[in-house]
């Protein structure tokens, strides 16, 4: 079934045959046109985290691995784990403001001011930043998450 | 071959075998947690499975394979599809609405704007000869069509029974749902709910739904999601106000009593008006004006006033939310003033039909004498036939009660044709006319004045909650203003939702006027009560008129109950119901239920209390361990997964791992560093030391203290883990 997706978005690159386990990748733009991510605010981080290379380019384990996360059965632990690594624009392990930003204004397309998007940020880094560093590491996001009522995507 | 495999396996060997297959079964089990790339799960799976393959057969388990397969297969059709399986999500709609059900209708979850009162002129009554008159009268919409019999038919149904108590009924039942609903609303939402902990962060990290297909619910979605943000923002700018209390005070006193008078004005204005309605019943050469003198007022006022509020309320300074509340509490305290003459005005007209009654009621008594006076008289038989009048000739005495759900029918259609017509023109021909003549104007229509219509949230579900006790007042006297409030109700829902969509704009400030929705569920409730006293008090104290209806002929409503208890129920529970009415022991039930009101509030008001302490030492507790983890630092197992994952190794920080979070239990800040860096070089570099002996080994050598991941995972997946980290383990 995922296979059949898989293959849909480049038909002329992935082959039907995978018991040679062929390395094949499939770029970014493909997978976000895929209608269960094309209205994701997210859907870049997404790709990027579960691809190998960081860029966004998915083999077919690396698909595999994206969509059993989303899934609504996975569990707590792994959703949270990988929450946290979608919203780390940077990459550095934690999320910064200028992260924290960054994923205010994709939730908000825009429609907040400098000055509320400042003051969203400084209470959410606030209310969740446990060790006083001004950034969120992944315990401060796990142990903010795990109390959240109905975090579940 | 397998069978001398078995035989020369010794016990102790079998057990370990056995183990160590239960253990990669575990592993098997539980790979799904973890944050693996595909490839280590796969190499991890099938290693697994073959050395699981392997000895379960040995140790004389081959079914157990063939079971695992039937697991793993229903497993998976169970499960769904992977990629969630809940089709495209549309724009909520409310499910279809009964007259009486209306938490369906309630269960809004929408954000409410600044009151702005459009049109709500309730109290236009127009002729609407083709429904109050004519054929409909004399239908099963009104009173008048039941007959007072007491028992119809071959089972015996008793339908004045039934009328009393389905209208009773329906009060009672209605006061069940609207309370079960509080309760629950109170329940779930929380009273005043959210406590701020992590407000802005929750919003900002949960409330996108990764399930979302459609671009048209994205929009609403990103829509939703800012006015929440706008809320947040709003609520907390308010909180850092400054204040000048006394100013404040002066302000808002001042605001109250103009408001004060300003229902009172109106208040007298409308009993002005209806004296001069009755001065006028007495006349016949009316104007148009005149006859519709009082409903004309009555909307006017309903129009007027509301802004009025509003102004006023600009001295007062609330909070936004707590003004909307303030401005919805005197719009409903402007309806009852409504409402409460209007009745008045219909006490009026029942106690002139009443009257009228007395005098119709003798003249048919005297005409019914006359003729069986003549009938005996000429035919010398006295059986009691009844006059051979067409039945359309009968005299009849004018029901009061008929023309009581007339009125109500009435207003209920001219709310209906006041609602739409309001709606065409106030929002639809605005828009139409902002829309094109935009092109040809000087200034710009759809920025300034007068713009598209917002749509007016509170107003619409104070409209709602107004009709609905307009139905609950006049159900009792025309039974089938239900159904013709449930056929408004479905198309008033398809129409309103398509002026929504087509020509309303969101507004710009929003904010909700409760947290849960009891705000208007407890004005609900308030107009429940308040269209139960007059219904009731009609019942008890007024006459049924003498020939129409399920009671005529009765001297009140009530005595139905009396006469089934007479006649119906076996004597005892007679005597038993004489002694339950008795004052002697209803007094001390009622004194009971006040002592066990009072009782229950104060046990609630101190489990608010307790709350309040209970979340107050939870913030202190917060606020300790905040500070207390500056000191520390440890390491999380988990961070060892999210490194892995990463695509690139170089990009590991070279400091030290970031600090855990509630995990760790006793970690000294010392040994806890040193114990990192240990760990490190063991697992990523090296195969795993602890690969050697039996798989039970609890972690010993991993350094003092229980480590956070492993007391996640328990003895069994800790070693296995370790295991996967570096190479196969040698027992192969």
């Amino acid at each position: 079934m995922l296979h059949g997706r898989f293959h849909e978005l480049a038909p002329h690159l992935v082959p039907l045959d995978y018991t040679n386990q062929p390395d094949i990748r499939l770029p970014l733009a493909l997978i976000v046109s895929m209608p269960e991510l094309k209205e994701n605010p997210f859907r870049n981080r997404i790709v990027e985290v579960f691809s190998e290379d960081g860029q966004g380019n998915l083999s077919f384990n690396d698909f595999v691995d994206m969509f059993s996360a989303l899934c609504e059965t996975a569990p707590r632990e792994l959703k949270t784990i990988y929450a946290f690594k979608i919203y780390d624009f940077n990459v550095d392990n934690f999320l910064c403001k200028e992260d924290l930003e960054k994923t205010l204004n994709r939730l908000t397309k825009g429609e907040l001011t400098p000055e509320e998007v400042n003051l969203v940020c400084s209470k959410a880094m606030e209310e969740a930043d446990l060790d006083g560093d001004s950034k969120l590491s992944f315990s401060d996001f796990e142990n903010m998450i795990s109390k959240a009522p109905d975090f579940l995507r | 071959n397998t069978d001398s495999e078995e035989e020369s396996m010794s016990e102790g060997e079998m057990e370990r075998l056995k183990e160590e297959v239960e253990e990669k079964k575990k592993v098997i089990a539980i790979m799904r947690n973890k944050p693996w790339r595909m490839k280590r799960r796969l190499v991890h799976l099938k290693e697994c499975q073959e050395f699981v393959d392997k000895f379960e057969g040995a140790l004389g388990k081959g079914k157990g394979r063939k079971f695992y397969a039937y697991k793993v297969m229903m497993t998976k059709v169970l499960m769904g599809l992977p990629y969630g399986s809940i089709p495209r999500k549309t724009v909520p709609r409310a499910e279809q609405p009964t007259a009486q059900d209306y938490s369906v209708l309630m269960d809004f979850n929408v954000e409410d704007t600044v009151y702005r009162y459009t049109i709500r002129a309730q109290f236009i009554t127009c002729d609407h000869f083709f429904l109050s008159q004519g054929y409909c009268k004399y239908s099963v919409l009104f009173y008048g069509y039941y007959n007072n019999q007491r028992t119809i038919g071959l089972l015996k149904f008793r339908l004045p029974l039934s009328y009393l108590m389905v209208g009773v009924g329906t009060f009672g039942y209605s006061l069940m749902v609207v309370i079960r609903t509080m309760a629950k609303n109170a329940d779930v939402g929380g009273g005043d709910g959210d406590d701020g902990e992590f407000t802005f962060a929750w919003k900002m990290f949960t409330s996108w739904d990764y399930l979302i297909g459609n671009a048209e619910t994205a929009d609403n979605k990103y829509a939703s999601i800012t006015t929440s943000f706008k809320e947040s923002i709003v609520d907390e700018q308010e909180n850092q106000k400054d204040e000048n209390i006394h100013l404040r005070r002066f302000l808002r006193v001042l605001a109250n009593f103009m408001i004060i008078c300003c229902l009172g004005g109106s208040g007298y204005l409308i009993f002005f008006v209806v004296k001069r309605s009755q001065e006028f019943a007495n006349r016949d050469d009316l104007s148009w004006y005149e006859k519709n003198e009082l409903e004309l007022i009555m909307s006017l006022l309903g129009l007027v006033c509301p802004p009025l509020f509003e102004t006023i309320a600009e001295l007062e300074e609330y909070h936004p939310r707590i003004a909307l509340k303030w401005q919805l509490g005197r719009i409903f305290a402007l309806f009852l003033g409504n409402l409460y003459t209007f009745l008045f005005a219909l006490f009026d007209e029942v106690n002139n039909k009443l009257e009228e009654e007395v005098s119709i009621r003798n003249a048919s008594i005297w005409a019914q004498k006359e003729y069986y006076a003549n009938f005996t008289l000429y035919n010398n038989d006295t059986d009691t036939t009844p006059p051979p009048m067409d039945p359309s000739d009968v005299i009849r005495g004018p029901c009061w009660e008929t023309a009581v759900g007339i009125e109500f029918v009435k207003l209920t259609v001219s709310d209906i044709q006041v609602t739409y017509l309001t709606i065409l023109i106030g929002d639809f021909a605005r828009a139409v006319i902002v829309r094109f003549l935009n092109y040809c104007w000087c200034w710009d229509l759809e920025a300034t004045y007068p713009s598209y219509g917002e749509f007016d949230i509170s107003g619409n579900v104070l409209g709602l909650v107004f009709n609905q006790g307009m139905i609950w007042m006049g159900a009792f006297y025309a039974p089938g203003l239900v159904g013709i409030n449930v056929l408004r109700l479905l198309s008033s829902m398809y129409y309103q939702c398509w002026a929504v969509m087509a020509t309303n704009v969101p507004h710009e400030r929003v904010f909700k006027a409760s947290k849960s929705n009891n705000f208007y569920m407890g004005l609900l409730l308030l107009i429940l009560f308040l269209s139960l006293l007059p219904v009731v008090y009609t019942i008890m104290t007024l006459p049924p008129s003498f020939d129409c209806g399920p009671f005529s002929g009765k001297a009140k409503m009530f005595d139905v109950i009396m006469e089934t208890i007479d006649l119906d129920l076996p004597a005892f529970l007679g005597t038993l119901m004489g002694y339950a009415a008795n004052p002697g022991l209803i007094i001390p039930a009622v004194l009971l239920m006040v002592l066990a009101i009072y009782y229950l509030n104060s046990v609630s008001e101190a489990y608010q209390h307790a709350n309040a302490e209970l979340k107050k030492k939870m913030q202190m507790a917060r606020d300790e361990e905040k500070n207390r983890r500056n000191n520390t630092e440890s390491t999380d197992q988990v961070m060892k997964d999210l490194e892995d994952l990463l695509p690139n190794r170089s990009l590991l920080p070279p400091a030290p791992p970031p600090e855990t979070g509630g995990k760790s239990t006793k970690v000294r800040p010392g040994t806890a560093g040193k114990d990192v860096n240990l760990q490190k070089d063991v697992s990523l570099s090296s195969p795993n030391p602890n690969a050697r002996g039996a798989v039970t080994r609890p972690p010993g050598p991993r350094g003092p203290g229980p480590l956070p991941g492993n007391g996640q995972q328990g003895p069994g997946g800790g070693p296995g883990r370790g295991r996967g980290r570096g190479q196969p383990p040698p027992r192969r």
